[in-house]
């Protein structure tokens, strides 16, 4: 697989599980899903080429637009929800993480990590917004319009009583690290699992 | 809506853009189907009959049909088209060497296109009630030996699908690779997974819905009204008198507007006069668009049948998939086969909101659906024209279902 972050993704995948991905892209993480964790899944991405390549696979996908959100599905009706890389790209990041927090009994979320050294380092010394892998685009064209940290995300969680289930990340040389030290710094990509264990807060 | 529009407005209005995707101009063989001939089978023949959905039956019923590509020796590569309310089943290529007019969907339809015809055996029939060859109201009856008109029985969508069943029971055929439609063959479609949810591995079902909306009906029941209003319908037993075509032009210009869309029509014609430098101060046809309709309705009147534009749109009106079921989701829980379901922004007729119903009727009983959304300015008629938007969509979702498919063991015969 081409994108790092999908191995952390398939191994907090149960087997044999129901899956919707969000954002799948040309369906690689969900076919990947299908051959090795047998699950049973469909995906969402708002570009048309995407979803050709999805049917190709012969995978079950949707043409639409995550900020449209969830209304379709039935509280807990699927085991594992999955937005990968694609929370820095939504209208409203905020309602997605409580959707899916909604209708999977799982949520996933993988993200670029701003706080990265790599990245306060192109602000502290450069001065210039970040130009990375992760991120690879000049700030008048990025279609990341909500960036967050390591921080960031574990205290939305907080707010939105969702409990961490899982976290892995993924070092500067694309290696996993479980147990990296003060990932807030050290993790360039960070990778949630998290579950609802109370009611959603109002509002 | 109109498969055959796409031919006539090339005459009416010249330098449409959308005429430029269908490679005729470019090249007339390329991908071309080449020539095809309708065949008639005769199904319900005694002792047997056709029984309808409105309690009548019918019978004998001839079926024409055509067919592109090459049954596989495992039966496992049919295709059946549904054509929409003014289709028939001239789908692709050409009848004669020096045919102007190609089949209506002959942009998907031919080797190395959507429907690969070096790939798959593609079969399209004309619907019961029509008039290109298939049993309708200006067919004889056999019980007077006169033209049936308006004694011809109300028949349904399930009408409709029931004789291609029948037609496929003739040709051999179990079960089918996939079957499509837009507009009313995306209805035909659906319906066909409901009913015989064993013989069918996938729908692809575009530009359409589980039931006729409100405005739609609306719009059908003008347009006959408008026939009706034509004193020489009379009563429908025309045939051998003038015919209705005042009537039946103006219920096609009404179903042209609707096939449209307000984008289609600026572009196309705006506020343009025909042949004139300033109004005629008359009640002629000033506008390109008044010349356009007309055009269109009348030419209609050459190919179609007043009163199977009565029967055919009545078939649309009454279809409902849900009807004497809870929900949509309960109708469509038995069905067996994967769905692809496209609908175009533009559309006004059947909106994407209306294919994105469907779409949630099939997740909510986990069934294997997919859905697409084509961004297009040309309305309801999208789907007779969109084919570079299609054809990739359309290709890989036969080509993924080829590669699920295990046609059942029980070869022949209904199931």
């Amino acid at each position: 697989m081409d994108r790092f972050d999908y191995r952390l993704i398939v191994e907090m995948v149960p087997d044999g599980a129901t899956v919707l991905d969000l954002g799948c892209g040309d369906g690689e993480l969900l076919a990947e899903l299908v051959r090795d964790k047998h699950v049973r899944g469909s995906g969402v991405d708002v570009d048309p080429a995407a979803v050709e390549a999805c049917v190709g696979k012969g995978l079950s996908v949707f043409h639409g637009d995550l900020d449209e959100g969830l209304a379709d599905y039935l509280d807990g009706s699927i085991d594992v929800v999955i937005l990968s890389f694609s929370l820095q790209q939504l209208r409203r990041p905020r309602m997605l993480v409580r959707e899916m927090a909604r209708v999977g009994r799982l949520a996933i979320v993988s993200f670029p990590n701003f706080a990265h050294w790599s990245v306060r380092g192109q602000l502290f010394v450069q001065g210039r917004m970040p130009v990375s892998g992760d991120l690879p685009y000049q700030w008048y064209e990025t279609p990341n319009i909500h960036l967050c940290t390591v921080n960031d995300f574990r205290d939305l969680c907080r707010r939105e009583g969702l409990r961490i289930e899982r976290e892995a990340y993924l070092n500067r040389l694309d290696r996993p690290a479980r147990g990296l030290r003060r990932p807030n710094l050290t993790a360039r990509v960070a990778v949630f699992a998290v579950a609802r264990v109370g009611p959603a807060p109002a509002g | 809506m109109d498969p055959n529009r796409r031919d006539s407005s090339s005459a009416a209005t010249a330098g449409t853009s959308q005429i430029g995707d269908v490679p005729i101009v470019a090249d007339p063989e390329a991908g071309s189907a080449g020539l095809v001939q309708a065949r008639h089978v005769t199904v319900a023949a005694p002792p047997h009959t056709l029984a309808l959905e409105g309690g009548q039956s019918l019978g004998p019923i001839t079926v024409a049909y055509e067919t592109y590509g090459e049954l596989s020796e495992r039966r496992d590569n049919a295709v059946l088209v549904f054509h929409a309310l003014s289709g028939d089943a001239h789908v692709a290529g050409r009848h004669k060497p020096d045919d102007k007019r190609l089949g209506w969907w002959d942009m998907l339809v031919g080797p190395g296109k959507a429907l690969d015809t070096e790939r798959y055996f593609v079969i399209c029939a004309n619907v019961l009630g029509g008039c290109n060859g298939t049993t309708g109201p200006a067919s004889i009856d056999p019980a007077t030996g006169a033209q049936f008109g308006t004694s011809f029985p109300i028949i349904t969508i399930a009408d409709i699908v029931d004789v291609q069943a029948l037609l496929l029971d003739e040709l051999g055929i179990p079960k089918l690779l996939a079957t499509i439609g837009g507009s009313m063959g995306g209805m035909a479609a659906l319906q066909f997974a409901v009913a015989y949810p064993q013989r069918t591995h996938g729908v692809i079902a575009i530009a359409t819905a589980a039931q006729q909306s409100a405005q739609a009906i609306a719009f059908n029941e003008v347009g006959r009204q408008a026939i009706m209003a034509d004193p020489h319908w009379r009563g429908g037993y025309y045939y051998g008198h003038k015919l209705p075509r005042r009537g039946l032009s103006v219920a096609r210009m009404i179903g042209h507007i609707t096939y449209l869309s307000d984008v289609a029509m600026r572009e196309k014609f705006g506020r343009r006069l025909q042949e004139l430098h300033d109004y005629s101060f008359t009640f002629s046809a000033d506008f390109e668009v008044e010349s356009y309709l007309h055009y269109q309705g009348m030419a209609f009147t050459d190919r179609f049948d007043a009163n199977s534009y009565l029967y055919i749109t009545r078939a649309i009106d009454y279809f409902d998939l849900a009807r004497g079921k809870a929900s949509l989701a309960e109708a469509l829980r038995h069905t067996q086969a994967r769905f692809l379901v496209m609908s175009f922004s533009s559309d006004g007729l059947h909106p994407p909101y209306q294919l994105k119903q469907i779409v949630s009727a099939l997740r909510a009983t986990h069934k294997h659906v997919s859905y697409y959304e084509v961004q297009s300015d040309f309305g309801h008629d999208s789907f007779l024209l969109e084919r570079f938007k299609m054809e990739g969509v359309i290709s890989s979702f036969l080509a993924s279902s080829a590669a699920t498919f295990t046609p059942r063991a029980a070869a022949g015969g209904s199931v």
